[in-house]
């Protein structure tokens, strides 16, 4: 039989090399979706496998590996990913979003800024814009090479005639470097702002659809509006109940089965740091003293 | 008192644990061996081999036994072992015309070069339950004759000598291979991408695409032209020695269906080829493929587009089991946070639709989409 | 007849010019030899029976197909001539969404049906580039007012709508970024003659008031007296008669046209 060997990070480079083409490529035009031969991955399709692929790629031995999912680095799958790349690639890891080289992301964009160095890694399930509002391939590129986003607009228009907003909450469509338009994967409306001007490079790989887009760090990147009906971010109001945070994105957590519900931080890590430093919600436990993984 | 959830490391070690035991089954039952898989569950193996992409018994039989018989989930894991492999080129085109034939049916001609052979089928089976088979079955030997040294033409190369049937297409040697595997598919897809699709795609996607032209969703007026299984030899042009070296046998199953054609002005009418190959044993997909593949030749043949099957960016991108699998059964992951975004909208939305309905009591427009 | 005083405005170049136009499908020629100059604010019907080829001529001119022979030139905005056939794609995309209208006899290929009337007219503003949703909404509002549409229903899919209302709104979401040219593809096939009737008259008005320059198919020759200042006849891919179309109407020269007149307009 034949028995597998696997190399550094899994991929091999010369997949490697091909993956790092696409990344600079889609570097040099911010927002465009450069197609890749995306490889089969040992995880399923739909589980991170073109982050997954993205982030083989770019790793070196010295990095320092941060894999979230909905914001927390302790839900299943992005354990799963991080002890992936900690066996198949030996590197450290971390919760801390300070410490991280790396962070590979499914839905958020953690609380606390980015600083340049850091590459932001994000899971793409439907890499494209308009997909729902245009099916075909084959359309949707001549629509982004020509610039026609008028139907993206008419998206927009018709939230608005029919709810009286915008009724897009999550995977909010926004132009990169005021050329593309983009979709910057399901993360929730509130992160992007995050996104704009940001010193970290964000990268974006969509393994079964087989592209991969870049923002470049300090690109422009602005949510779609209309001038009238101008963006906003959505956040439930409330203080976190762990950590008291009055900026960050909250889960809704339901306590029982008589509506009783509470809201903490999606992101664990921010909200462990918080509580680290004294600060307390409503519902606060001691702070956490242990920390998962190093 | 909230503590938010931790221990998910633990819970994934423990889920693979209790996995493992549950594969297991029952202790006190012998456990199944990979040669019992490959030579008893074959059709199954060959499945796992044609959609995963890889020629290889031992290997499928281990995904089959691994995956507790789940066949999608036993084709990914030959896929997810297939990417990692090196490549060291392609085979030269395999010429079934010289198959060592254990089974060959036309369903066109009555009688031809060779002649029909029935070989192991299930067709003319009766569908009764088999106790005997629960106890353990010693079936005869099978019936031997002498080895035919007839040959067996291709029953579209008959048809091609009198140019009833469309010449079919030969690649430039020279020309490169096509591999999806390596390169991003974009579309227009030519024929040698789409035959590699549909040789991977999702047997039962192919059989209801293939089904659906015949009822009318795209009609190609397909004849079963041959079917033909056995084995096939392999050769690889070493550049080093400067010929072809043969590597070995496979096992494949042939279609060749042949499908109407009007003709054009420039063009006097023949027959059209859909065509369908498949390792192992594997009727029904290289039958649905040949109806297929016949259906995406649409474009090249001027005709109109007007059925799923016909629709190569419809079919193509949906026929992977993997990817298909892995995108429904990802609705299992968390979208707690996207969730969350669309809870506080709809939220705010029922409390701005209920006072406005408090103020104008009139229904709200039906939405329009 | 309509008004020919809006005929030639400021400027006598021609707006649109075709030369030595032909199509040829293999060995069948759909269309040949067509030449002719179309003028700013000019309406120009082409008439014959289904196969005459007047089909194939309008996507011609539409650069929707390339010619086997002859071109199409344009005048741009900027006033400068250009051959159809040399213009990038994004060009003639842009053309269609500003300087162009085009009518299609289904408006099913026209509108989006599962999308707002609003959103339908919107759309080609959107398109270059506006982004105030209010001014979207009440220019969409004063279009249909103009296409006589009820703006109760400007928030209602077109596909509640009837076959006479789907047309005028096609015609809205084609006018609203105010093209200089409009192609119409049997504008008022299938509609009943009452629903046809109000539809003419609309256009009529409109087509003045705009100053328009339009190219419309049809096998209708009272909608061609009706609309157009000048009539070309096909007939087997050629066009066979040309002229004023009062002239063309009420005096045919070529047998065939004769024909058409007698069987189509009695009287």
């Amino acid at each position: 039989m034949n028995a597998p060997v696997y190399n550094f990070a899994y991929l091999d480079e010369q997949t490697k090399r091909m993956i790092r083409r696409a990344i600079l490529k889609g570097i040099a035009i911010p927002g465009y979706q450069v197609p890749f031969a995306s490889r089969e991955m040992p995880m399923p399709y739909g589980w991170g496998t073109g982050g997954v692929q993205v982030t083989a790629a770019i790793l070196g031995p010295d990095d320092v590996l941060k894999v979230i999912d909905q914001g927390s680095d302790d839900t299943t799958n992005a354990i799963s990913i991080r002890k992936f790349f900690a066996r198949t690639a030996g590197v450290a890891t971390t919760t801390a979003t300070a410490d991280a080289t790396v962070i590979q992301t499914r839905h958020r964009i953690p609380e606390a800024p980015l600083h340049g160095g850091q590459v932001l890694v994000y899971q793409v399930p439907i890499p494209e814009p308009l997909r729902f509002l245009e099916p075909r391939e084959t359309e949707t590129r001549r629509m982004h090479a020509l610039g026609e986003y008028g139907l993206m607009h008419v998206k927009l228009y018709e939230d608005i005639a029919r709810f009286g907003h915008i009724a897009t909450s999550y995977a909010y469509p926004v132009k990169v470097n005021a050329r593309y338009v983009m979709d910057p994967s399901p993360t929730p409306k509130f992160d992007n702002p995050k996104m704009d001007n940001c010193p970290a490079l964000q990268l974006f790989g969509a393994g079964r659809e087989k592209r991969i887009y870049a923002i470049p760090p300090y690109t422009s990147v602005v949510s779609l509006d209309f001038e009238d009906h101008p963006f906003t971010r959505y956040r439930f109001d409330a203080p976190c109940a762990l950590c008291g945070a009055g900026d960050s994105y909250l889960d809704e957590i339901v306590t029982d089965d008589q509506g009783s519900r509470m809201f903490v931080c999606s992101d664990t890590d921010y909200c462990e740091g918080r509580q680290a430093e004294g600060h307390r919600g409503s519902e606060s436990a001691a702070p956490h003293k242990e920390r998962p993984h190093g | 008192m909230y503590v938010a959830v931790k221990g998910g490391e633990r819970a994934i070690e423990n889920a693979h644990r209790l996995l493992a035991h549950e594969r297991r089954g029952d202790r006190e039952v012998p456990e199944l061996s990979l040669a019992q898989i490959s030579g008893q569950l074959s059709l199954g193996v060959d499945r796992i081999m044609t959609e995963g992409s890889l020629y290889d018994r031992e290997l499928a039989a281990l995904a089959l036994k691994q995956a507790r018989g789940d066949m999608i989930e036993a084709i990914f894991l030959v896929r997810a072992f297939r990417a990692t492999l090196p490549r060291f080129g392609a085979s030269e085109p395999v010429d079934t015309g010289q198959m060592q034939v254990r089974r060959r049916i036309s369903s066109t001609f009555k009688d031809i070069p060779g002649g029909q052979i029935l070989g192991p089928t299930f067709d003319y089976t009766h569908r009764l339950l088999d106790p005997e088979l629960a106890e353990g079955s010693k079936p005869e030997a099978p019936a031997t004759a002498e080895a035919s040294a007839a040959t067996m033409p291709r029953v579209t190369d008959i048809l091609g000598r009198d140019g009833l049937i469309e010449p079919s297409p030969q690649l430039d040697a020279n020309s490169p291979v096509g591999d999806l595997t390596r390169e991003p598919l974009s579309f227009p897809a030519d024929r040698d991408l789409r035959l590699q699709n549909l040789a991977r795609a999702d047997e039962g996607f192919l059989l209801a695409l293939g089904y659906s032209t015949q009822r009318g969703y795209g009609r190609s007026h397909p004849f079963a032209g041959e079917i033909r299984l056995g084995e096939v030899e392999v050769e690889f042009m070493a550049e080093d020695v400067g010929f072809a070296v043969p590597l070995g046998a496979v096992t494949l199953t042939e279609c060749q269906m042949v499908n109407q054609f009007k003709g054009s002005a420039t063009e006097a009418p023949c027959f059209t080829r859909g065509y369908g190959l498949a390792f192992g044993q594997s009727e029904r997909k290289t039958m649905s493929m040949a109806l297929v593949d016949r259906s995406l030749r649409a474009r090249e043949l001027g005709e109109e587009i007007v059925a799923p099957a016909q629709d190569e960016e419809f079919v193509m991108s949906h026929s992977d089991n993997v990817q298909a699998t892995g995108f429904v059964e990802h609705l299992k992951l968390p979208h707690y946070v996207d969730f969350q975004s669309e809870l506080g909208l709809l939220r705010k939305l029922r409390q701005e639709f209920s006072e406005a309905t408090v103020e104008i009591p009139e229904p709200m427009q039906e939405a329009a989409e | 007849m309509a008004d020919n005083t809006t005929a030639v405005q400021d400027n006598d170049q021609p707006l649109m010019q075709a030369e030595g136009l032909g199509k040829n499908y293999g060995r069948l020629s759909a269309c040949r030899d067509v030449s002719f100059a179309l003028y700013p604010g000019e309406v120009l019907a082409i008439v014959g029976e289904s196969g005459s080829g007047k089909s194939t001529l309008l996507q011609l001119l539409s650069a929707q197909l390339a010619p086997s022979a002859g071109k199409v030139s344009y005048r741009m905005r900027d006033g400068v001539m250009r051959d159809l056939a040399a213009l990038g794609e994004a060009e003639r995309r842009f053309l269609f969404r500003t300087d162009w209208g085009y009518v299609h006899q289904d408006p099913v290929l026209g509108l989006r049906m599962a999308v707002s009337a609003g959103a339908n007219v919107g759309e080609r503003l959107m398109a270059v580039g506006w982004n105030h949703y209010g001014r979207i909404r009440d220019t969409a509002t004063s279009w249909l007012e103009r296409v006589e549409i009820d703006v109760e229903r400007i928030d209602d899919a077109p596909r509640t709508y009837s076959g006479g209302m789907r047309q005028r709104l096609q015609i809205a979401r084609n006018l609203v970024t105010e093209p200089r040219l409009v192609f119409m593809d049997e504008p008022t096939g299938g509609l009943d003659v009452s629903v046809q009737a109000r539809l003419l008259d609309l256009m009529r008005n409109l087509v003045s008031e705009l100053g328009l320059a339009a190219i419309i198919v049809t096998h209708d020759l009272a909608v061609a007296r009706l609309l157009s200042h000048r009539v070309m006849v096909m007939k087997g891919g050629r066009v066979i008669e040309t002229g004023l179309t009062d002239q063309v109407l009420d005096d045919p020269r070529e047998p065939y046209t004769q024909l058409l007149v007698s069987s189509i307009l009695p009287a």
